[in-house]
């Protein structure tokens, strides 16, 4: 197990080093240009010394290995010193947002905990109801209650995000008038009255996830608790005359959690993408707006660095679902 | 399951395509069935809609602006009073053929690299450490650049709507057709080690034969399921580009692209929004139940029951 996980540590680093330079040379191939919104009496000279001082004028290869440096090297360092208080990172580049000229790190650390928490908030309520669903979906097949969970889920799974939040926005926003449609990022919570105005404000882009990752989580378990419920070891374990809750819920659920847990560990980095779409629907400014602002600004830095973070997110739960697996399931050995 | 072993009707009639069998087990499916009704329907609708509906979608009528439901406009009219159901039958065109185009890019991508893997030891490693990378890659924010980068070149070689339709549809296709190809080579894995494919070798079939005559026709069921979850997946990642304002151009209607203009007119309006989110996702729907009968209907340890 350990030399496996070794092994995929070590293979991960060639993948991610391809990914930043895929996205690098892909980024450095667009026609948006940083200096558009420069009015046009600048001078082109000026022009041109801006462009410099934007670290533009180097050839490609140099300002690659720039960015890996200052991502690998100075931005932990920086995160060292904020940690620790030393100063590693003295006097050292760090990457900048042509945007917002300020280090797309810290930026990035603004807007992270918006995101966390719509989407982690989201993901946690998914697996929590979907599991419950699938296990009494499957142990009651064919019952009315399994026909509806299954209806539900496949709509739920075939409803965008893009469209659900927009009808959320439409029926309980515009007609009822019972949450907020746009997402105050400012607001802080200092008593109860506060509390609830957050509360109310995250119940639609939650809920839209929510949907969205329960539907899919549910036909997992109600598929993998099907294939367990069928097998021998479940007669032998009736057999013994234990009880059914014993019978479901411990011998059953256990074996069929396997394959759920790495689907639920490999949804991970996908609902920061679906995310993009969410926020950009309920006007959360998280990372995924953050993105899309970038885009439309031609702020390669910023969409580098925030691409690479997703790409590094993948990787990383596909080889904790990797490991998940073989953890849990002594069938599965890498070795 | 076969607890009940019910006394199975010698075959006595000449035997049939295997496919009938599928068909069979597929019609028993409701769900399936009322999927495949309702998909056909709207194919009918947005390919044939258009010659009896003979509004034009970009035409102006000005004074019709914003109007709701009538006889001249049964789904009203937008902002600009251009006819919101023939905008809508338009639409569906174009986010029906791009599902359409960009699944069967993607199948044909994926099945190719799944059946070179599977069969030619000697290219699996290589391709699927590739497909490896590719599923590594964050999808939507590499779409979202790629589509800001070509879109103007494209645009001046092809024209406005060709060139988009072009790279929307080459840009979902070459970032979705990973899954086939894993679907595919594991198939193949297991098939190449057939004793008729040993037959046929030992006659002396060429591989290339092997692969078109032999192969391909037995992993024709994982391939007809991906191709179902190909079409809802494309349709539902070029709605979600024009959602984001990075898909079709705005004069240029798209079921996404009109869920985006009709956002901004939510509160007036909200009518418009319904529509054309109704419609991706009851197709997008219809398409997941298909897909669902179909892998009950393909698997042969269902099929028969």
């Amino acid at each position: 197990m350990l030399h496996f996980t070794i092994r995929r540590l070590i293979l991960s680093v060639p993948t991610l080093l391809f990914i930043s330079l895929v996205i690098f040379l892909l980024l450095d191939l667009a026609p948006g240009d940083p200096m558009a919104s420069i009015p046009l009496t600048v001078p082109p000279e000026v022009k041109e010394k801006m462009r410099e001082a934007l670290g533009l004028g180097e050839p490609v290869h140099i300002r690659f290995l720039n960015w890996l440096y200052q991502f690998f090297v100075v931005e932990p360092q920086v995160a060292f010193d904020h940690i620790f208080g030393t100063d590693f990172s003295e006097g050292k580049q760090r990457i900048i947002s042509f945007q917002s000229r300020s280090p797309v790190m810290s930026v990035v650390a603004e807007r992270m905990p918006q995101t966390l928490w719509v989407v982690g908030l989201s993901y946690v309520f998914a697996t929590l109801i979907a599991v419950p669903i699938g296990i009494f979906s499957a142990y009651r097949q064919y019952s009315w209650f399994d026909q509806l969970g299954t209806f539900i889920s496949m709509v739920g799974f075939s409803i965008p995000t893009f469209f659900s939040g927009v009808l959320l926005i439409v029926v309980f926003s515009v007609i009822l008038g019972w949450f907020p449609s746009i997402y105050d990022t400012t607001h802080t919570i200092t008593d109860w009255g506060s509390f609830w105005f957050q509360v109310k404000q995250m119940a639609m882009p939650v809920f839209v996830l929510t949907l969205y990752n329960a539907a899919q989580v549910s036909r997992f378990m109600r598929a993998s608790m099907l294939d367990n419920l069928n097998q021998d070891y479940v007669r032998t374990a009736r057999a013994k005359g234990l009880s059914e809750r014993v019978v479901v819920l411990v011998h059953v659920l256990r074996n069929s959690m396997i394959p759920v847990v790495t689907v639920i560990a490999l949804g991970v980095p996908n609902i920061f993408g679906g995310a993009i779409i969410t926020e950009q629907v309920f006007q959360v400014n998280g990372l995924g707006q953050m993105l899309i602002s970038a885009i439309y600004a031609s702020d390669a830095p910023m969409v580098q660095t925030l691409t690479f973070i997703f790409a590094v997110l993948i990787v990383l739960f596909n080889l904790i679902a990797d490991i998940l697996y073989g953890i849990l399931d002594p069938r599965i050995r890498y070795d | 399951m076969t607890d009940t072993t019910t006394a199975a009707a010698i075959p006595s009639e000449k035997p049939r395509n295997q496919w009938w069998d599928v068909w069979d087990q597929f019609k028993t499916h409701k769900g399936a069935m009322a999927g495949l009704v309702f998909f056909v329907f709207i194919i009918l609708a947005v390919y044939l809609g258009p010659l009896l509906w003979t509004i034009d979608p970009t035409h102006i009528d000005i004074r019709a602006r914003n109007t709701g439901p009538s006889l001249a406009h049964p789904l009203g009219a937008d902002q600009l009073g251009r006819d919101m159901l023939a905008r809508m039958l338009q639409g569906g065109q174009v986010s029906i053929s791009v599902g359409l185009t960009a699944m069967a890019l993607s199948l044909v991508l994926g099945t190719f690299i799944g059946v070179l893997a599977g069969y030619w030891k000697g290219l699996d490693g290589l391709l699927m450490r590739f497909t490896d990378l590719f599923l590594a890659l964050p999808l939507l924010p590499l779409l979202l650049v790629i589509i800001m980068l070509f879109r103007d070149p494209l645009r001046s070689v092809f024209g406005l709507e060709t060139g988009i339709f072009i790279l929307i549809v080459f840009v979902i296709g070459i970032t979705s057709w990973m899954q086939a190809a894993r679907i595919v080579r594991g198939d193949v894995l297991a098939l190449k080690e057939r004793e008729y494919v040993l037959a046929a070798r030992s006659i002396g079939t060429s591989s290339g034969k092997i692969v078109v005559r032999h192969i391909l026709p037995n992993i024709m069921s994982p391939i007809m399921v991906s191709a179902t979850l190909g079409i809802a997946n494309a349709i539902i990642t070029e709605s979600a580009l024009s959602f984001l304002g990075l898909g079709f151009p705005p004069d240029y209607p798209t079921w996404g692209r009109l869920l985006f203009d009709a956002k901004d007119f939510i509160q007036q309006y909200p009518e418009r929004v319904i529509w054309p989110g109704l419609a991706i996702s009851l197709t997008v729907l219809a398409v997941n139940y298909i897909g669902d009968g179909l892998r009950d209907a393909l698997d042969p340890r269902i099929r028969g029951r």
